[in-house]
């Protein structure tokens, strides 16, 4: 049982912050109409930045808050720099344009930082485990990203439904021509969100940086995930990215942790072992491939005129 | 007047052939992966065959060397692709490199089926050491069981009486994990194998291990794996409480970024950078003065080998490549200084060779530096070499 509840913290942790990536690149795709491949440079840029900052300044959140901030000004400078050329054009435009910044930002982190990649060591109060409930200990790092996931979930329910800018990017989601018709700076509005996106994107990065390494092209495998949650979740829709997101997260950690288990009972302990990696993780598409069945237009649909 | 330039032209040529085939090349083709995360692993093992090549001044009994570097982009249909690519269109006499397993196993029909040499400089796949095992093909390394066999050893001088391993699913991973067992004595109680070489999150797996309580965990990730699951594995509050033992996870391309969470993990390995011999002191010694900043891994010095090797067996056929037995016996002696002491081949062309403990250190400048312990055991010979008909 208290294996059942950490795998379930695992899940929770993993789709959390597929949640943070997928929630940039489903505002940015709803509200400006822009698929951007090069959300996972952002992620990679983000991871980077936090590195380079925590070796500078000493301090693993400092060098996380610092990285987070220079991610938004390198997002809203690509968006001013490259994006506004890109604006309706064909999506196939969109893709070509993007996926050439993701070779100029791997190159550009190449020039920078090198090819080796850089390691964000996480300080002893977080690089330990603590005890969540009688007998299940946790790690004090994944559940500090589970808060903080959250935290900023929450952040972006109350931004999006509760604030002018939210209702104008609500707005902008479900018809942008009237929303720019109606005299709001649409240029502006179009900064902004590309600016949270890529800071959102940046912070997922600099979170899984201690666990996974700071690397180039360390965003290209999980942009994959994050575009299918986007599928599942409805084009343009927050709520759906978070309700998607947790299920990509619970469905790929408890197949992981399960699945072999329950080919051992049918197949020899050799060919379970070998076949449940490979088996378990198609489960997120099989999701996918369901949910396209069944609602083609995602779980939560973003309502388009 | 045109034809009769064209003439004189091919004449000269032909008149100038016999001499230029004194001169012509030795072609060695190289294969491992530089790009992408594991690229300093290739850069290594390119590092360290320049500069066998380098110490021999960069010709083979008097013939110069051309090496064909090419990158397998760590992928088993691509490493294929540039092998037929370095056999049929660059016509190589040797062929060396792979670092992946799986890359070695898809590309070995095409060099076997043209009875090129090939020194494998560190893919191990147990099948090449048995069932397709041939006399054009010899390591410079070891077949993938030997080194968590000698780790098993270790795990029962330490009294480990249950163990859970991790390792990724492909044909390395399998191997290791079945080598462990082979030796260890107690129990294995679980086993786990990921995705590879795209998950990098093993939290469900060290979870399971955790709730598994057992006396040790085994782990096989080489390259950037490594880095993330030392990590994890600290970061789940596992380090000081389940000890860990490994097998090609912690080395000089993966300790930079390591660092503390290195300390106190020992692995396995037949080669440690300060092996006493002279051969070794050279090669470590020069390395780090061709490459400052850098520090060769047992990646590179098993390509410096096999570079020797290659050297050996030219030089013992007086620069002649035509005929294929007297290079293959010549190849057989492994009659070169290798940096790990003195080996020789078992009938399967894998080396009969000594395991170390290492264990990861703090040197007087603070870096993180590896260094040999104890020797687990002498003069191994792997457990295939049965299975492979050669005599």
């Amino acid at each position: 049982m208290t294996l059942f509840i950490e795998q379930c913290l695992n899940g929770l942790q993993f789709g959390l912050l597929l949640f943070l990536l997928a929630a940039g690149l489903t505002l940015v795709f709803g509200i400006m109409d822009l698929v951007n491949l090069a959300h996972g440079s952002l992620y990679m840029i983000g991871a980077y930045f936090a590195a380079t900052f925590a070796a500078w300044t000493g301090s693993f959140v400092l060098g996380a808050l610092l990285g987070l901030v220079a991610t938004l000004v390198v997002g809203m400078a690509v968006e001013v720099i490259a994006m506004r050329r890109l604006y309706g054009r064909d999506h196939l435009d969109h893709v070509l344009g993007t996926f050439g910044l993701i070779l100029f930002f791997d190159e550009l982190v190449r020039l920078i930082w090198g090819p080796e990649g850089l390691s964000l060591p996480l300080p002893s109060w977080l690089n330990t485990s603590v005890q969540i409930l009688p007998g299940v200990q946790y790690s004090a790092y994944r559940l500090s990203i589970i808060i903080v996931s959250l935290a900023v979930a929450g952040f972006l329910y109350v931004l999006v439904m509760r604030t002018r800018i939210g209702m104008l990017i609500r707005a902008g989601a479900s018809n942008r021509e009237m929303v720019g018709a109606l005299g709001v700076n649409i240029k502006l509005l179009y900064t902004l969100v590309f600016g949270l996106g890529a800071a959102l994107a940046g912070l997922a990065g600099l979170m899984q940086a201690p666990i996974l390494t700071v690397q180039i092209g360390m965003g290209e495998n999980i942009l994959i995930v994050a575009f299918v949650i986007t599928v599942i979740g409805g084009i343009g829709s927050i709520r759906g990215a978070f309700i998607a997101a947790l299920l990509v997260g619970f469905v790929d950690t408890l197949g992981r942790a399960f699945f072999p288990d329950l080919l051992r009972l049918v197949l020899s302990p050799n060919a379970a072992s070998t076949a449940a990696p490979a088996l378990s993780s198609m489960l997120i598409y099989l999701v996918m491939a369901i949910v396209l069945v069944v609602r083609p237009e995602g779980l939560f649909p973003a309502v388009r005129k | 007047m045109r034809k009769i330039l064209l003439a004189a032209g091919t004449a000269l040529l032909l008149a100038a052939g016999p001499a230029m085939a004194q001169q012509k090349p030795i072609k060695i083709g190289f294969i491992s992966t530089f790009s992408g995360p594991v690229a300093v692993i290739g850069n290594d093992m390119r590092n360290s065959f320049e500069l066998a090549l380098d110490h021999m001044g960069r010709k083979m009994a008097g013939r110069p060397v051309e090496v064909i570097y090419e990158d397998d982009g760590f992928k088993p249909e691509v490493g294929k692709q540039k092998t037929e690519k370095l056999i049929e269109s660059d016509k190589v006499d040797f062929i060396s490199g792979y670092i992946w397993s799986n890359v070695l196993l898809a590309s070995i029909k095409p060099v076997v089926d043209s009875k090129t040499f090939l020194v494998i400089a560190n893919a191990g796949a147990s099948q090449v050491a048995g069932e397709l095992c041939s006399p054009y093909v010899f390591s410079t390394s070891w077949q993938n069981d030997q080194t968590p066999e000698a780790m098993g050893l270790y795990m029962n001088q330490k009294g480990v009486k249950s163990v859970f391993l991790i390792g990724p699913n492909y044909a390395a991973g399998k191997d290791m994990l079945a080598g462990v067992a082979h030796t260890f004595k107690g129990k294995v109680i679980g086993q786990e194998l990921t995705t590879w070489p795209s998950q990098l999150d093993f939290s469900a797996e060290l979870s399971k291990a955790k709730a598994a309580n057992p006396d040790a965990i085994f782990v096989f990730y080489p390259g950037k794996a490594g880095v993330q699951f030392l990590s994890q594995y600290a970061q789940a509050g596992l380090k000081g409480k389940i000890p860990l033992y490994t097998a090609f996870t912690i080395d000089e391309t993966s300790l930079p970024l390591q660092k503390d969470l290195a300390l106190g993990v020992p692995g396995a390995q037949e080669w440690v950078n300060d092996l006493p011999n002279e051969a070794n002191k050279k090669f470590v010694a020069d390395y780090m003065k061709k490459y400052p900043g850098h520090r060769p891994s047992f990646y590179g010095a098993q390509s410096y080998d096999a570079a020797n090797l290659i050297a050996s067996a030219v030089a013992a056929t007086k620069g002649d490549l035509s005929d294929k037995e007297a290079l293959r016996k010549a190849m057989e002696k492994a009659d070169f200084k290798s940096v790990r002491g003195q080996f020789k081949f078992g009938n399967n062309h894998i080396p009969i060779q000594n395991f170390y403990l290492q264990d990861v250190v703090k040197d007087a400048k603070g870096d993180y530096v590896l260094k040999t312990v104890a020797t687990i055991i002498k003069d191994y010979q792997d457990g295939s070499h049965s299975k492979c008909p050669m005599k």
